[in-house]
Formats: structure tokens, C-alpha cells, sequence
């Protein structure tokens, strides 16, 4: 599919670039579906602004990098530089497809942040130096962010093994080498595995924000002594209201934020450079375990890369098939979210349970075709793995058209008007939607904002261009509107699944070769479709073997926490949590 | 005016509460519609999709009655009409495992040469994801997913890494789980093995045929050029020299394997033995409980 042409005359024409820029696109890769142009290092913010000022790609979605130690391809015969930084952006006014940016980093050398044109490159690109050891010159705050200071090497370059390496590819030769079975934990001992980077002490080092204790923090010399002191205070890693091991470091004054910073990381487990040893097929059920709230999404997502990299077509009634399976995973998420809204906001536990009485009945039905209530696994490469099972078209249909509307105008009736849940949401978290965009914020959280952006109209995939449905906005950009929001997008869900069941053909549920031994054509990939979360993007490269080259996941949860700190500032400590449930993160997806 | 919301939200979770109460009241709430009684308070419920009121189930008393589909450990199928595991240790299963949990040894006859068959088989139930890909792309039905969820136990290891003996079910067990599938399954083997016989038949004719074109083309004679007497005895010479050598070969090699070989072996027995302990344990403890 990709194929590496000599520079064509005019890139830089073809990219709307003005003449002066025309030197900084060095070469490019042209694609069927997209193409990539490869920037010169010192001119990529140029490039960058004017593609934002004068193109209108407003929107930095996808920043990552890849290592091409040892690259077997054909693709890249000739190049020397070792890394390589990806950057996909999109239009949110105008929708379509995706212009690519590459730029080519020897190793060792640094880049210029691009946190100056898109603010939204803020997390990713500590993401890219914590696993690839790639400096971003100008990066206000340029720290590890899923591993601690303490970790030695850059765990994503192909040269870096882990504590019981085995093999780079799966299926491992190695695991059982005598027929007997050791764990692997046995093997080496901590005490030994454990090396610091160069010239680190770990009885030393502390870390970058400094702990103030109460009775430390500096007096106001001029002010009266009754007067509130700035302290800094941890909120988690350990506590319900962070929705799992997540913490956010406070300065405040008083009880007001001056300044929030999220500290991630507890629960990573390098999911990428798992999926870069796996085969395509086995990274399907890993995905399951990103947000494990919606594995039907995630499922989709993957497979939906993955066809576009190895032009497989799916069949008429897998498509109805992955929307029904979406739709209600919507909806769950959702509910779910609503739910832990008000939780968060104190109303314990009983929006909570009322919101997901009906993600019961719908994981019910997730059980019944696909195995399992949450780690669903269910599509595959070219379609889905199982057909309905008997009655269960007939159960979905009484959801769709009569338990769940009922149910969200219940939900409606029991929160929406609610004058507890109006004083505490309306004008909290506020933040304008220029910023969310600049932030790389997605979903549910922009169009609260009121900017109707959602990938399934913008960039339709799958077959939602036949659906009739609308993309609900709220004006405010605030908790109450971030709540009320779901519920709306719940409502489509219910009319897009009322028109797929109704619509829904006969027919093959897989198409031909997606098994397991599927060898991707060499190439790259982004694919992205509107997970409940937001953006859900999938980063592939392939060198042509049975393993993905690279693997990386652009997961909303993660990204759209970069509108956390600058949401929470000036409100109360008890809005700030509000604020990250309204963000509606899944720490499965946040550390990876 | 201010609270009409309040009230409004207040009048949702009464009717909940009057619904469940009401529900309750009833001689057999929605939610035991449909279940199935084991008695001594002990019950599998089926969620009905428009049950209202309460949705709480009592486990451990109470549990869901699983979907056919519900896939938590493998297990492997012991096909009793044949008398035989339908297992035939190819390997597909262990390759395509994402978390590389499946390990097999594969059996061997007396001569040392392998068959296929498999003398053992680990999964590491600690580390299988249940994504039922070795299910998948067995091609001899050999592996199912088994419905047996209630898996805990004090230490990882060896409890839980299953030999065979753990993970074998009989074919009825299977049929009894998943049906609908077992069916299917059934009618797809049936025709798949008419197919086969007849395509054996087929080959058989087809053979016949051409043996007796053949003898057909000997009786009439043609001259084919023929090696002498004394050259095939030469050959024939050569080729038992040449087996003798190979022979000889594989023995001197087989003695070395056999130590390594036996080796194993003991170690299987050891673990098989502690297996079956567990396993009893395991009877034992579980039928202490239920009495």
C-alpha cells in the first residue's frame, strides 16, 4: 500500500504551504488514504503554524515516534536517523482526513516542542521522551510521566529489554525450554535487576514538586497572620474519588487551586511494547484491557487500523454488527459516567446504581454473543467472530426501542433539573472550547463546549454515514453541561441502534484472511474512530512480518487530561475532583 | 420554583423503592422468574431483560445462569466414542495464545518417534486471558471453554497451571455446556468424515484402476530397459549399509535421550502426582462444604 516515492516536485505546494517553506519538507511517503511528509527538524514549528493558521488543521490529534533500530523494511533503505516523530492532525471545522507530519531525529538529538503552537502536545510529548528518550527543546515541563525518575533507559526503543526478556516475538520458543514450568519471577531476583541511570542515587533524589509541609509553608510577612498559606497537597494516588491509581498534585490557597498537575503511571504496563511482540491477532484481546469500560470500541478501533493497512473488506452484516456493539457500549459508558459524576459530586451511590441497572441487561447480551461482559474480544480483522445467538435480536430490540429510552428519560427526570446538581455544576470547570481544542480534547468534553465535532460525522467510518442521527452541543463548556451531555449522546445511541437493528441484512459475519497469521503490508497507519471517551486512534507500522513494527495507542482518557489542570484552577478542591469525573478517564487506558 | 427538581428526582427513587416492595410482596419476585431451584436456598437465576425491582443476586447462594457462549479456562476434550483425546498436540493453540500460557508435549511411541498425540498439557491459569483464541483456531475441536468460574486458590503455583488430567472433560460435559455449538459441531464432523470416506473410496477406485492399467501395459510387453542381475543385488547391498549406519546412528543418539527422557518423565509423574493430590484435595474440601 505505502510506497516511498522520490520528493515529488511540489510537496509543499500540494501541503498549502507558503513559498518561504517550501525547503521544509524534505521527502514524504504517499499513502492511498493519507500521506506523510517528512519536515526538517528546525522548521516543524513553522510548519505546524502555518498548517494551523492557514489550513485550519486546528487540532494536534496524534503525536508519537517510532524507533527504526534494525528495521527489516524496504521502506526505509538509505535513511540513517533512528527516530522518527509522528504527528497527525485534523481539521474540527472542516472534518476529512488527517495530514501527516514525520521528522526524522537521530538519536540523541532533540526536537522543538510543539507545545507552543498545539498546547495539547503537553502530555504526549513526555510521553515520547519517557519511552524514547527524544528531547522537546522548549517543553515547559519535560519529566517522565508513566515511569519514575529512578527508571534506567527508554523502554520503547527496540534495543531496550525488560527484567524476563524472552524473545521479541511471539509465539516464545523460550517458555517452557526444558518442559518444566518456572515462573519467571523466580528467576532473577529484585535485588539484583534493579540499575539506576548514570550518576543516579536513589537515597537522594526527590521529587520535582517539593512537599510543603503545613508548618513549613512560607508565612506572608504581609499579611496578618490568620491569613491562608499556599500549601501543596496530594489528592490519590489511593483514594475512590481519582477513579483508580491516579494523582493529582495541588498547590492551593485556602480551598482554592492554583495549580494542578496529574501524576500518572501506577497502573503502566508498557501495553505498546507488549503489542509490538505480539502478533496482529493477539494484540486484539489486549486491547479489551485499554478501556475497560468499552472493549467493543477498543476492539473496533484496532481492527479498523488494521484493515486500512491491509485493505481488508468487512462484510455488510459484521458492519451493522460492530455499531450495534458500539452504540450499547455508548450507552454504558455513559451511564456509567453520569452515574460517577454525581458520585463524585457526593450524591453517593444511588445515581450511580440507577445509571447502571441497564448496563446490566446490555452486558447480559455482551455475554451471551461474545463470551464475556466486559473483555468482550469480539471483532476480528475483516468483520466479527460470532454471530447473534438465538433471541438475541429480539432482546436488543426491546432495549433499544423501549427499556432504554425509558430508562434515560428516568435518569433525565431523577438528575437533570436537580437544583443540588445545578449549583454545583453550572460555571464549574469552565474552560472555552478554543482551548479544548488546542488542548487535544475530545468527545464528549468538546462538544459540551458546543463545537459539534464528532469523528462519526466529521470522518465517517464503518457505515454511520447511513444512520440518521445528530450531534447534541451545550453551550457552557461546564460540569453541568459535561453531564448532561452523555445523556443526550445516549439518546442518539439509542435512535442509531433503533435504525441498525431495524436495518440489519443477513449474511457473512467475517471476511477472508484476517487469522493468525496475517502478515500486515509494509506501511504505516492511522486509524481512529468517536470511542465514547473521545478520540481513539491507533498508530501502526508494519515492516511487513507477522508483528506489528509499531504499536501505539492514542487513548482519550490520557490525552484529554491535559485540559485538567488548566480546567481546575481557581475553583474549589471539591470541584477539581467533579472536574476529572466529568473528564470521564479510565486509568486502563490513561497509563497503558 | 426552586426544589420542584429535587422532588421530582425524590420521585424516582420512590417509585423504584415501590416497585421492588411490590415486587417482593409477590409470591416469586421477577428477578426468580425462570430460575432454576437447587434447593437449600441455593438457586441459578436468569435475569429476565424487562425485570424490574431489585436486580441483586445473593451469590455465592445464588448465581447467574451463564450464557452458552460464557468462556472463563480451557479444557480439553475427551471424545468418547472413539475413546480417544481429540487432542492431536499440533501446537496451533500454544502458537496463537497472546499471553503464551499453553505448553504440550507431545507423546512418542516405543521406537522414540513422535505421534499425534500428547502426553502432556499445562495451561497456566494464572496467566490465560479467556480470549478463547486457542478455541478458535483448534481445528480438531479438541479445546472448549469451560463454564467452571470458581477457581480460587491459596497459591499460584502449582495450583493453578492444569495438567491434563485437570483440564480433560468428556464429551458429554462439553455437550451439556454449549449445545447448541456441540451440535453444529456434531453435524459438521459427521458430514466432514462421510467426506473423507468417500474421498478414500474414491482414491481406492481410483488406484485399482490404475493398477489394472498398469498390469494391463506390462502384459502387453513394452520393452522397458531393465537393470542386470548383478547390478540391483549391488545396489541392494548398498542401501542395508546404509540403513545399518543410520540405525546404529539413531541408537547411540536415543540412549543419550533417553536419560534426559527418563528424566522428564519423572519430574511429569511428580507433577501428575501432586495434581491428583490437589485434586482430591480439592473434591474433598468442596463436598465437606456442601454437606
Amino acid at each position: 500500500m505505502t510506497e516511498a516515492t522520490a520528493v515529488m516536485d511540489a510537496p509543499a505546494g500540494e501541503l498549502g504551504l507558503a513559498p518561504e517553506l517550501a525547503d521544509a519538507v524534505v521527502d514524504m511517503w504517499a499513502e492511498d488514504t493519507e500521506k506523510a511528509y517528512v519536515i526538517a527538524p528546525d522548521r516543524i514549528l513553522e510548519v505546524l503554524t502555518h498548517l494551523r493558521d492557514g489550513q485550519g488543521y486546528d487540532f494536534l490529534s496524534n503525536l508519537t515516534c517510532v524507533d527504526y533500530e534494525g528495521y527489516g523494511g524496504k521502506l526505509r533503505a538509505g535513511i540513517d536517523a533512528r527516530l522518527e516523530v509522528v504527528y497527525n492532525l485534523y481539521s474540527t471545522r472542516r472534518g476529512g482526513g488527517s495530514i501527516a507530519l514525520h521528522v526524522r531525529v537521530p538519536e540523541d538529538d532533540t526536537v522543538p516542542s510543539a507545545t507552543s503552537v498545539y498546547p495539547g502536545a503537553n502530555l504526549q510529548e513526555r510521553e515520547v521522551y519517557d519511552l524514547f528518550g527524544v528531547k522537546f527543546d522548549g517543553h515547559p515541563n519535560l519529566r517522565r510521566i508513566l515511569l519514575w525518575d529512578g527508571f534506567h533507559g527508554h523502554p520503547m526503543r527496540k534495543d531496550w529489554h525488560e527484567a524476563y526478556y524472552e524473545e521479541d516475538a511471539k509465539p516464545f520458543r523460550s517458555r517452557h525450554p526444558k518442559g518444566e514450568y518456572e515462573f519467571h519471577e523466580d528467576k532473577v531476583p529484585w535485588a539484583k535487576n534493579t540499575t539506576y541511570p548514570a550518576g543516579w542515587d536513589p537515597d537522594s533524589w526527590q521529587e520535582a514538586v517539593a512537599y510543603v509541609p503545613v508548618s513549613q509553608a512560607p508565612q506572608h510577612e504581609d499579611k496578618p497572620h490568620l491569613d491562608t498559606e499556599s500549601i501543596v497537597v496530594n489528592l490519590g494516588p489511593h483514594h475512590p474519588s481519582t477513579h483508580g491509581v491516579f494523582r493529582m498534585l495541588t498547590r492551593v490557597e485556602g480551598e482554592t487551586i492554583l495549580a494542578l498537575e496529574p501524576e500518572m503511571g501506577y497502573l503502566h504496563r508498557n501495553h505498546e511494547k507488549i503489542g509490538e511482540r505480539n502478533t496482529w491477532l493477539m494484540n486484539m484481546p489486549f486491547t479489551d484491557r485499554l478501556d475497560y469500560l468499552n472493549s467493543m470500541s477498543n476492539n473496533w478501533a484496532y481492527a479498523l487500523a488494521v484493515e486500512k493497512l491491509a485493505d481488508i473488506e468487512v462484510p455488510e452484516r459484521a458492519e451493522y454488527l460492530r455499531v450495534i456493539m458500539a452504540e450499547f457500549s455508548r450507552i454504558v459508558n455513559h451511564a456509567w459516567s453520569i452515574g460517577f459524576i454525581l458520585n463524585d459530586l457526593g450524591a453517593l451511590q444511588t445515581p450511580a446504581l440507577y445509571a447502571i441497572e441497564e448496563r446490566e441487561m446490555i452486558l447480559d447480551l455482551f455475554e451471551a454473543v461474545s463470551g464475556a461482559r466486559m473483555m468482550c474480544n469480539y471483532m476480528r480483522f475483516g468483520g466479527v467472530v460470532r454471530d447473534l445467538p438465538e433471541g438475541w435480536h429480539e432482546q436488543a430490540a426491546y432495549l433499544a426501542n423501549e427499556r432504554l429510552p425509558r430508562a434515560l428519560d428516568e435518569l433525565d427526570r431523577l438528575l437533570t433539573e436537580n437544583e443540588i446538581l445545578m449549583a454545583r455544576g453550572r460555571g464549574v470547570g469552565y474552560l472555552s472550547v478554543e482551548d479544548l481544542i488546542s488542548l487535544s480534547v475530545s468527545g464528549p468534553m468538546i462538544r459540551a463546549g458546543g463545537l459539534p465535532y464528532d469523528i462519526r460525522k466529521a470522518e465517517p467510518y464503518g457505515i454511520y454515514d447511513r444512520f440518521d442521527f445528530d450531534i447534541p452541543t451545550l453551550p457552557n463548556s461546564d460540569i453541568y453541561d459535561r453531564y448532561y451531555i452523555r445523556l443526550l449522546e445516549a439518546r442518539e445511541s439509542v435512535r442509531i441502534l433503533q435504525q441498525a437493528l431495524r436495518d440489519i441484512p443477513e449474511g457473512e459475519i467475517l471476511g477472508g484472511r484476517g487469522g493468525y497469521t496475517l502478515r500486515a503490508p509494509e506501511g504505516e497507519v492511522y486509524g481512529r474512530l468517536e470511542a465514547p471517551k473521545g478520540e481513539l486512534g491507533f498508530y501502526l507500522a508494519s515492516d511487513g512480518k507477522t508483528q506489528p513494527w509499531r504499536y501505539h495507542v492514542r487513548s482519550p482518557s490520557y490525552i484529554n487530561l491535559n485540559a485538567l489542570g488548566p480546567m481546575s484552577v481557581g475553583y474549589k478542591v471539591a470541584d477539581a475532583i467533579v472536574i476529572l469525573g466529568a473528564i470521564d478517564i479510565v486509568l486502563g487506558e490513561v497509563d497503558r | 420554583m426552586f426544589g420542584t427538581g429535587l422532588l421530582k428526582g425524590l420521585g424516582v427513587t420512590l417509585k423504584h423503592a415501590l416497585e421492588t416492595f411490590e415486587d417482593d410482596r409477590e409470591s416469586v419476585p421477577d428477578r426468580y422468574k425462570g430460575s432454576l431451584d437447587l434447593g437449600n436456598n441455593r438457586k441459578v437465576i436468569q435475569q429476565p431483560i424487562d425485570q424490574e425491582g431489585l436486580l441483586t443476586i445473593q451469590y455465592p447462594e445464588e448465581k447467574r445462569l451463564l450464557p452458552e457462549r460464557f468462556r472463563y479456562i480451557p479444557m480439553l476434550i475427551w471424545d468418547s466414542e472413539k475413546q480417544e483425546d481429540r487432542c492431536t498436540a499440533c501446537g496451533i493453540c500454544a502458537k496463537v495464545c497472546p499471553p503464551q500460557c499453553i505448553w504440550i508435549v507431545r507423546d512418542s511411541d516405543e521406537n522414540g518417534k513422535p505421534v499425534t498425540r500428547c502426553s502432556e498439557f499445562y495451561i497456566d491459569a494464572a496467566v490465560c486471558m479467556s480470549c478463547s483464541f486457542c478455541v478458535e483456531f483448534c481445528p480438531f475441536d479438541a479445546i472448549k471453554m469451560n463454564h467452571d468460574y470458581e477457581l480460587a486458590v491459596y497459591d499460584r503455583y502449582p495450583q493453578l497451571v492444569y495438567d491434563m488430567e485437570e483440564l480433560t472433560v468428556p464429551l458429554e460435559y462439553y455437550a451439556a455446556l454449549w449445545p447448541t455449538q456441540y451440535e453444529e459441531e456434531q453435524a459438521r464432523r459427521k458430514e466432514e468424515e462421510e467426506q473423507k470416506r468417500k474421498q478414500e473410496e474414491e482414491k481406492a477406485a481410483r488406484a485399482a484402476a490404475r493398477q489394472a492399467a498398469a498390469a494391463q501395459k506390462a502384459e502387453a510387453g513394452a520393452g522397458a530397459p531393465k537393470r542386470s542381475a548383478a547390478e540391483l543385488q549391488a545396489l541392494a547391498k548398498e542401501r542395508a549399509a546404509q540403513r545399518q549406519a543410520q540405525a546404529q546412528g539413531q541408537t547411540a543418539e536415543g540412549g543419550g535421550d533417553d536419560d534426559a527422557a527418563a528424566a522428564k518423565r519423572a519430574r511429569m509423574e511428580d507433577l501428575k502426582r501432586r495434581a491428583q493430590e490437589r485434586a482430591r484435595q480439592r473434591k474433598l474440601e468442596s463436598g465437606n462444604g456442601s454437606s
